[in-house]
């Protein structure tokens, strides 16, 4: 059944960051839940919770530059019934309170929801220290957390929606700072199972998440207009748990892949899709991301093209792929289907 | 179990007068049957922090059987008080008041600390009735108590409620204790009590080797709650001071003087039992020690029990 807040909601076809539709999806959820109740941790501008704050400011709780606090109180709201927002910067959401989120959150399965804003370098100016390039990895790693990074405005709102209407047990919502293209002309009526092919190719799959999936699509035409290479692009919105025979199908059918994420190569979007890959149907995966390296100060787009996180880097990384790609496919050793 | 010799079943009647709050007597009495179940339990397990429970038996058995409104059947109660322990490595303690409460079977608690037993080495929310959090990393309690205030308050039960956390002078040493305290005072909460179990004792040494915490009752009042200091073994001041937590109207600690080991002579104040267990030996003296404290507090209680 369609949910009536996305069928309320208006899609934005002008660039905007997912953060807003944090902001707004929270306001439309309160205005349905009153079990809904919003925490941030002084950053309540920034992250757009402030939106919720001002509406409803006795279900509000900002909790000051205590983020770890900020996530104890929010088990003890769940614990008691009430289903909390709780919203940062993802560099203080994951690693600064890792322990509290792990301990008073994950482990008892509780309904909150991490709503953690600027994530990876399209922070931009602030720089390293507020550049959170491992935050997948590290929730990932976190038993019963899920991860969830939506592309663009559209999906980010019916992230949030369906994170109360649709999905119980913790999770991680990755937002980002800047402003970014529609990547869906209106606001999707489900996440699905979290992996959507945007485009349909043969030759090789882009997976990609976030800030890097309208990069992927510009990409994947590029490779089309250049190479006369048909590549298949797949938004991976559910990062975990990852819907991995929609993985396969994609695998399966290209036998050879590139992923793309603001973030570590090690232990996000990439790890994620080589795991399914190496079980199931080992095909060359290489991943676009930031190496072994610290982010740096710039505005957002310099830093993306400083580390290479652009549809020429995911173009370039593609077709080096191309040249790997293993001349007889071998179809996938459990189930998936073989095309 | 067959190791240890045999005791007498520690379970005392329940409260002599029908509807009336047992006695500071009564009270000391079933402190010590919630000492003889945490020595037994940690001697089986051969695990578990028994000296850290046992400095914290007064307190708690002052809460289980008098101070805080609960009902055993109803876990859930939505006007239920609230007990958190902070220090979730005194766990055998709470087990012991809830099975005696009749929580979970009296016989679980053998199972402490084993697979399959739903008794883990820290609380935890998921797997034990009468368990309102899970805890075990230190600092955290605190925090997570004002999220349940919070919550009471939003459905109107703040003044109904009364939110109990047992903090540890390890919990003072995280600073995410001050945070928590910080924002108690900040969002004004009327049902908050913040007692410390301070036993002076740690796992490397004395805490004030280790790290001092300074003066603790200073600290929470200068982030503006109410503080007062007693000797956590003493039953009236314990139970006078929880009582009067209640009718503040702002959050109130109670800082308690205690002693690690509380009960058993050879561990009462000594360094070096934290996280240890007692051996088959150790565990026997203590049963001998405790049971005799318990005849005699059953003698002074005019009868058998």
């Amino acid at each position: 059944m369609a949910s009536e807040l996305i069928d309320a909601a208006e899609p934005q076809t002008e660039s905007i960051a997912t953060r807003q539709a944090y902001g707004d999806a929270l306001v439309a959820l309160g205005e349905s839940y009153p079990e809904v109740v919003a925490l941030d941790a002084d950053l309540a501008v920034s992250t757009q919770s402030m939106k919720f704050g001002k509406q409803f400011p006795e279900r509000f709780f900002n909790i000051g530059a205590a983020e770890a606090n900020m996530m104890s109180i929010s088990c003890g709201l769940a614990a008691t019934g009430k289903v909390p927002y709780a919203s940062t910067f993802a560099i203080f959401a994951s690693s600064r309170s890792y322990d509290q989120v792990r301990l008073g959150i994950a482990h008892n399965g509780l309904k909150v929801r991490i709503g953690a804003s600027h994530g990876g370098v399209s922070l931009g100016e602030d720089g390293a220290s507020h550049q959170m390039i491992e935050d997948i990895a590290l929730m990932r790693a976190m038993p019963k957390m899920q991860v969830i990074v939506p592309a663009d405005y559209n999906q980010a709102y019916t992230a949030v929606i369906e994170s109360y209407e649709r999905f119980d047990g913790p999770m991680y919502m990755r937002f980002g700072r800047p402003k970014t293209p529609a990547v869906y002309d209106e606001i999707p009526e489900t996440l699905g199972t979290g992996v959507d092919v945007l485009r349909e190719g043969k030759d090789i799959s882009i997976f990609t998440c976030g800030h890097m999936v309208w990069r992927g699509l510009e990409a994947a035409e590029t490779l089309e207009r250049e190479d006369g290479v048909e590549a298949e692009v797949v938004n991976v919105s559910v990062i975990k748990p990852i819907d991995s025979q929609s993985v396969l199908s994609s695998l399966a059918k290209t036998g050879v892949a590139v992923t793309a994420e603001e973030h570590r190569v090690v232990g996000g979007l990439g790890d994620a899709i080589r795991q399914v890959a190496a079980e199931q149907h080992p095909v060359p995966v290489f991943a676009l991301g930031m190496q072994d390296e610290f982010g740096v100060s710039g505005t957002a787009e310099a830093c993306m093209e400083h580390f290479g996180l652009t549809a020429s880097g995911i173009a370039d990384l593609a077709r080096e792929a191309l040249l790997k790609k293993p001349i007889v496919q071998h179809p996938p050793i459990h189930g998936g289907p073989w095309t | 179990m067959a190791h240890l010799k045999p005791v007498p079943d520690p379970t005392p009647e329940p409260p002599s007068k029908a509807g009336g709050k047992p006695s500071i007597a009564e009270l000391e009495r079933y402190a010590t049957v919630l000492r003889i179940h945490c020595v037994r339990m940690v001697a089986v397990a051969k695990a578990g922090h028994l000296d850290s429970s046992l400095s914290a038996a007064d307190i708690v058995a002052a809460l289980y059987y008098r101070v805080l409104r609960h009902d055993p059947p109803k876990p859930r109660w939505p006007e239920r008080d609230r007990f958190v322990l902070s220090k979730g490595h005194g766990a055998p303690i709470q087990y012991a008041a809830l099975a005696e409460h009749g929580y979970f079977p009296a016989d679980d608690l053998m199972g402490l600390r084993q697979i399959g037993s739903h008794l883990q080495g820290h609380p935890d929310m998921t797997r034990t009735p009468g368990i309102e959090v899970s805890t075990g990393s230190l600092g955290q309690g605190l925090s997570m108590s004002v999220g349940i205030c919070l919550a009471l308050r939003l459905d109107g039960l703040d003044e109904t409620a009364q939110v109990f956390t047992l903090m540890s002078d390890g919990d003072c040493q995280e600073g995410q204790s001050w945070e928590g305290a910080m924002s108690a005072a900040h969002f004004d909460l009327p049902n908050l009590t913040a007692i410390v179990d301070y036993n002076h004792l740690q796992t490397d040494g004395t805490t004030e080797e280790v790290m001092d915490t300074g003066d603790v009752r200073a600290k929470f009042e200068s982030f503006g709650w109410d503080a007062v200091e007693i000797d956590g073994h003493d039953m009236g001041a314990i139970v006078e001071s929880l009582e009067r937590s209640r009718t503040l109207g702002r959050p109130a600690a109670i800082i308690c003087q205690t002693k690690k080991g509380r009960g058993v002579s050879f561990m009462e104040d000594r360094f070096g039992f934290h996280g240890k267990p007692p051996s088959q030996e150790q565990a026997e003296q203590a049963l001998e020690e405790l049971e005799a404290t318990y005849e005699q507090q059953t003698k002074a209680l005019g009868g058998g029990s």
